[in-house]
């Protein structure tokens, strides 16, 4: 297409026009993927009715959720509120669920998602549950992928940003949490100049295996620097962990310069298993703190929060053997460990070189003490005594490593918008493809685990530009499927995203789809305000609170027809989905609701509370197609003066009611 | 009796015990809605979903038509089916051990009787649910259409294709039949010819 200028100057308009289009279709096939379109359609071609071979979770960044998506053909699928409030589910809405956004600094309907973690059994990816942080007001969610909602959420005190979290260990034992920002421990009010004096950092380690029982193991102290990105040790590595570092300079501004500055900062190795020995030595100080607990139990299906007021403590050099730093050139992004355990990947933003740390070299740096210095009691082993090799000229801006298990590596570079694949062990560049644009995680199914399943990558722009049709200033994120089965990477699919993708995990969808749960049954539901069947429903006053025990079935509630609410009143809808039959749920909403509405799973009972402020007839329906009539399935809420002598009352027509005028003629239901 | 013949009519009736685990007959409905298929089934002394909360769906479904609900301890006939298939097992057994071809020929006719009976009253419940309609409380009223599920085979049921069709058990006890008509078709072939003077 370089001729295109002659062209145009040479021929006729239609020619123009043809040539024109040429060069819009030439610029729109797969770019390097040395597939023909026709080739690269078919390897992403579901077809309508079959399955997906991977689900693939991939955070929503900025909105706070997880969007789940098959992969190959990148169709979304699902998204899984976690830390924000969900106006089509009603979670964070409904009474049910609102405890889940319940944090030490009150309620919170947002926050930011970065790194999903599947939990794991002998370092492979099990489908149990899916773990995610909070970046912004700290914490981890652990989503229950039988059900694909959030059970459970732990607050990480005296973190500032949870960035490095919540990668996950070989067994599920614990995730972690590396504070991005360090703050003062206990946060106090000091000048933010006294940065090097006060700000320290900290890393958690959170029980992870035990459903409902998400607590901090041990939070141990650790210098005033950030804290990035970081990755299990396995197989000969097992039970170490491997956190990157920046700002080891302790700049409190101007980071982007302040904190460039040194050749190198950090990757530091972490030995849990020796950490759990000084535990059991006594090293652990219960410290005061304050941060919640949050826990959706399976059978009340009501969230609880708790608010936990200490913390196991201690300083890194109170464990010796614990942790050491290895020097890594220019603020590292990801610390990588290969399927083997052997190596350690680090992606220094702004480095020109790829350092490999080896686990072998390390170790033994370690016995022989060559360290070049300590901080806070920390030693720093040497930099060559624990290099493996450099990938020389590899790109820009690496940024985050994954394998394929065949003894090969693959890392993002953001800057030159590209994903290398190269070898582990000769460290040679094999196969370079641009990403359009600016790749910042990438992702293979498992490709953090010992047992990678190397058949695609996806890589995650930060950029989309010119890649869809455009939607204004703001434009959708993107994803991008690279078939890797082969010696060469070749480009596959683009998919838009939800909110921005930071990181992703996906795993075989057959070790998922069969363990989804199709509805919850009444006869085991321990919800307190569940009303087991039509004949239980009906309307109570408690003061100035009105429950409404409520029940909807194909294709009707009951009751439908509530009087005697007063302006001034609370109520609270508790509507129970008496269906006991998948794929059927209802909503229920309400004229004027401030709140929001529910969606209610067929077994589930949910609650609405509404505070009407002013006298009239307030429709209610329900908001999910559910049949035929669904269109049917409504009714009124009368509200009434204050003081008004109106009586409570919650009906539902038994059957055929007379024809007009004769309004009053259906039976009217019990009364509370 | 010949000997083989006795043996069949022991097989026979172990065949028939089949029946208090298994269920005898099926019937299956498919909709767009429900590509995976509803169904219940009909066991000696019940009616049962298939899958655990298909009964109480079909019995929501059925309110749009006006079908009364599907309540097994409302059919008698489940409660005196398990005597009456005993009442067959015992004596198929007795006529194995004794040998009494006579004794076979009237019990035959007997278990033919019952099957038969059988049929009839699960093709008159089926015609009384797909019949006898509350038009007050249906909601879908489709002048001249009815709701009985075949007897046996297939039929579309506004959006529901119905398949009626023998279980398990049920084939368990076509495959007994087989076995006493093999059994009195040998008893009668040797009973048949004049017997030789000795």
């Amino acid at each position: 297409m370089a001729n295109f200028p002659k062209f145009r100057h040479a021929a006729s308009g239609i020619a123009v026009m043809s040539v024109a289009l040429l060069a819009f279709a030439c610029a729109k096939r797969p770019a390097n993927s040395g597939l023909t379109t026709s080739e690269a359609a078919k390897a992403v071609y579901v077809a309508p009715g079959q399955y997906d071979e991977f689900y693939a979770f991939m955070s929503g960044g900025f909105n706070g959720q997880i969007g789940v998506y098959g992969l190959p053909s990148g169709r979304r699928l699902k998204t899984i509120p976690v830390f924000s409030q969900y106006p089509e589910n009603g979670y964070g809405y409904s009474e049910e669920t609102k405890p889940m956004l319940n944090t030490s600094y009150g309620f919170i309907p947002w926050d930011d998602t970065h790194h999903p973690a599947l939990s794991q059994t002998n370092g492979e990816d099990d489908g149990r549950w899916l773990f995610i942080n909070a970046n912004n007001t700290p914490r981890i969610a652990r989503i229950d992928l039988t059900r694909f909602e959030t059970d459970e959420i732990l607050e990480i005190p005296n973190a500032g940003g949870n960035h490095g979290s919540p990668f996950m260990t070989s067994n599920s034992e614990y995730v972690v949490s590396a504070t991005r920002f360090s703050v003062p421990v206990p946060n106090t009010d000091v000048p933010i100049s006294s940065f090097k004096k006060n700000f320290r950092g900290q890393i958690s380690f959170i029980r992870a295996d035990q459903p409902g029982k998400m607590r901090i193991e041990f939070q141990m102290l650790m210098p005033g620097f950030n804290y990035d990105l970081a990755r299990a040790g396995k197989g000969k590595s097992e039970g170490w962990f491997f956190f990157s570092m920046y700002n080891t300079e302790q700049a409190n501004s101007l980071l982007e310069v302040n904190a460039s500055q040194n050749d190198k900062d950090f990757v530091a190795a972490v030995n849990w298993k020796i950490i759990e020995g000084c535990a059991k030595g006594g090293i652990l100080k219960n410290t005061a703190a304050s941060y919640v607990h949050n826990f959706t139990d399976e059978f009340t299906r009501q969230a609880k929060s708790e608010t936990i007021t200490s913390v196991p403590q201690f300083e890194a050099k109170e464990c010796p053997g614990a942790v050491y730093f290895m020097p890594t050139p220019k603020s590292p992004h990801g610390a990588d460990v290969d399927p083997t355990g052997e190596y350690i990947v680090a992606g220094g933003k702004l480095a020109s070189v790829i350092p490999v740390h080896s686990f072998t070299k390390m170790l033994k740096a370690i016995e022989t003490k060559a360290y070049e210095g300590e901080i806070d009691g920390i030693p720093v082993l040497k930099y060559d005594a624990t290099l493996a090799g450099e990938v020389k000229n590899p790109g820009l801006g690496p940024l985050h490593t994954e394998f394929d298990g065949k003894g090969y590596a693959y890392t993002s570079f953001f800057i030159s918008s590209e994903v290398v694949k190269w070898k582990l062990g000769t460290w040679e560049v094999v196969d370079r493809v641009p990403t359009y644009y600016s790749v910042g995680h990438l992702m293979i199914p498992g490709g953090g685990t010992m047992k990678p399943n190397p058949k695609y990558l996806v890589a995650m722009d930060k950029i989309t530009k010119d890649r869809y049709l455009p939607t204004g200033p703001e434009l959708t994120q993107s994803a991008q499927l690279y078939d890797i089965s082969g010696d060469k990477m070749k480009l596959l699919l683009d998919f838009p995203t939800e909110g921005e993708p930071h990181y992703a995990q996906a795993i075989l969808a057959s070790k998922i789809k069969d363990k989804q749960v199709k509805f919850f049954k009444l006869a085991e539901s321990k919800a307190a305000m569940m009303t087991r069947s039509e004949k239980e429903s009906g309307v109570s006053r408690d003061g100035k609170k009105v429950h409404v025990r409520m029940t909807a079935i194909r294709s009707h509630f009951s009751p439908d027809n509530i009087e005697g609410v007063q302006v001034g009143d609370t109520v609270l809808f508790h509507v129970t989905n008496l269906e006991q039959d998948w794929d059927v749920p209802h909503g229920f909403a309400v004229m004027g609701a401030q709140n929001g509405e529910l969606l209610i799973m067929p077994g589930e009972t949910r609650t609405l509370q509404w505070v009407p402020r002013k006298a009239g007839i307030y429709p209610m329906y329900c908001t999910d197609f559910c049949s035929a009539l669904h269109q049917e399935m409504q009714g009124y809420v009368r509200v009434s003066a204050p003081g008004s002598g109106v009586a409570l009352s919650g009906t539902t027509s038994k059957g055929p009611q007379a024809a007009a005028p004769k309004a009053e003629a259906g039976p009217k239901q019990k009364q509370k | 009796m010949p000997k083989t013949a006795r043996i069949l009519v022991a097989v026979a009736a172990l065949l028939m015990c089949v029946g208090y685990v298994l269920p005898l007959w099926r019937v299956n409905l498919v909709a767009p809605q429900y590509p995976e298929g509803l169904g219940i089934l009909i066991k000696v002394n019940t009616v049962v979903g298939v899958k655990e909360q298909d009964l109480n769906s079909i019995n929501n479904l059925n309110h749009y038509i006006g079908m009364k609900h599907i309540e097994p301890d409302a059919i008698p006939e489940l409660r005196y089916m398990p005597a009456v298939l005993g009442c067959l097992v015992v004596t198929a057994l007795l006529i194995a051990a004794l040998g009494r071809r006579r004794v076979l020929y009237a019990w035959s006719v007997a278990f033919l009787a019952v099957l038969v009976a059988g049929l009839v009253d699960y093709w008159k419940w089926g015609y009384d649910y797909g019949h006898n309609l509350d038009m007050t409380t249906a909601i879908i009223k489709i002048p001249d259409m009815t709701y009985q599920p075949p007897l046996i085979g297939s039929k579309q049921l506004l959006n529901f294709t119905a398949t009626s069709w023998p279980a398990s058990g049920g084939w368990a006890l076509v495959l007994a039949t087989v076995l006493v008509a093999v059994a009195i078709w040998q008893s009668f072939r040797l009973a048949s010819p004049p017997r030789p003077v000795a």
